[in-house]
């Protein structure tokens, strides 16, 4: 074999294998990123006031005890007419991350101890484990707010891409 | 019986048709002297004064509709969540007071937030007109 065909054939696998690597493998048959999912109402209502946080980022009990709890959504009411409420609730509980099929979800889900039914996404095992190199000084930052603005340094968070190389933390 | 059925629906199917603030004022007038029968009118200087009261909330926090909405109602606002809020003033941005619907929702959830009550219907048609008289 000629050497620019071996070089070829070494750059096509290294190529193909960072590409399974960055879908996640084979593992679990949705890949690492979390699936584009999209409903008008979900979309609507839970962007008004904060970024929209993608279902798969926590368990379906957690999504429920929240659509159920609006009056007081951390210190705000967030009422919803009851038929938006439980379009939207049906919409996280199929997509949530204890339903979903994507590595980051099931990570997230499998870090929660079952007792438990976490409102906050910063307060899982997954996401403090994850972003333990990161002070609080930092998510304190103008330009971040708190940990709870995952769109400041993950630039596509709301479509449910958390992925390393997308990450830059703003000044 | 019967006929105060038909005329409830006749006074649903009006609401949902209102489209304009003027139309929205309207309707809180009829509302305001329905819970005051002293009532005179909406007031533009009242809501500007409503609009910048702050309010002592049970959290410890001193609260007012210019917390989130500036106290320049012709500025975008900004969310505890660090979000966007689109002016309130209708000469900046004539979608407001527009969508029943969207009104009564933020109305609801934002009296509650500020007042930790409802807001009358006085109150709110102070606020509306204030916003409409903002040049």
């Amino acid at each position: 074999m000629k050497k620019w065909m071996q070089f070829l054939v070494l750059i096509t696998s290294i190529t193909s294998t960072s590409a399974l690597l960055a879908s996640g493998g084979s593992g679990e048959g949705g890949g690492g990123q979390m699936p584009p999912v999209t409903n008008a109402k979900w979309k609507a209502e839970c962007s008004s006031c904060h970024m929209l946080y993608h279902p798969g980022l926590l368990p379906e009990r957690s999504w429920n005890k929240m659509m159920n709890g609006l009056d007081n959504h951390f210190g705000e009411n967030a009422a919803l007419d009851a038929a938006t409420r439980d379009e939207i609730a049906r919409f996280l509980a199929l997509n949530s991350a204890d339903k979903a099929d994507n590595r980051r979800s099931s990570r997230i889900n499998q870090s929660i101890p079952a007792n438990t039914t976490p409102l906050r996404i910063s307060e899982t095992r997954y996401f403090t484990s994850k972003h333990d190199e990161i002070s609080s000084a930092t998510f304190k930052r103008k330009s971040i707010a708190s940990a709870a603005n995952c769109a400041a340094c993950h630039k596509s968070a709301e479509k449910g891409d958390f992925s390393e190389s997308q990450v830059k933390i703003p000044r | 019986m019967r006929n105060s059925l038909i005329l409830l629906g006749l006074l649903f199917s009006i609401n949902a048709f209102a489209a304009t603030p003027q139309a929205l004022l309207k309707q809180y007038e009829a509302q305001a002297k329905q819970e005051n029968s002293a009532f005179t009118g909406f007031s533009a200087d009242r809501g500007a004064s409503f609009f910048r009261t702050e309010h002592a909330h049970s959290n410890g926090q001193k609260v007012s509709c210019s917390t989130c909405h500036t106290s320049d109602p012709r500025n975008q606002g900004k969310t505890r969540a660090n979000k966007v809020i689109e002016p309130m003033a209708t000469i900046v941005n004539p979608q407001r007071f527009t969508d029943e619907a969207k009104v009564e929702k933020w109305f609801g959830r934002n009296c509650k937030d500020v007042l930790e009550r409802a807001c009358t219907a006085q109150e709110k048609g102070d606020y509306i007109q204030y916003l409409m008289s903002v040049k």
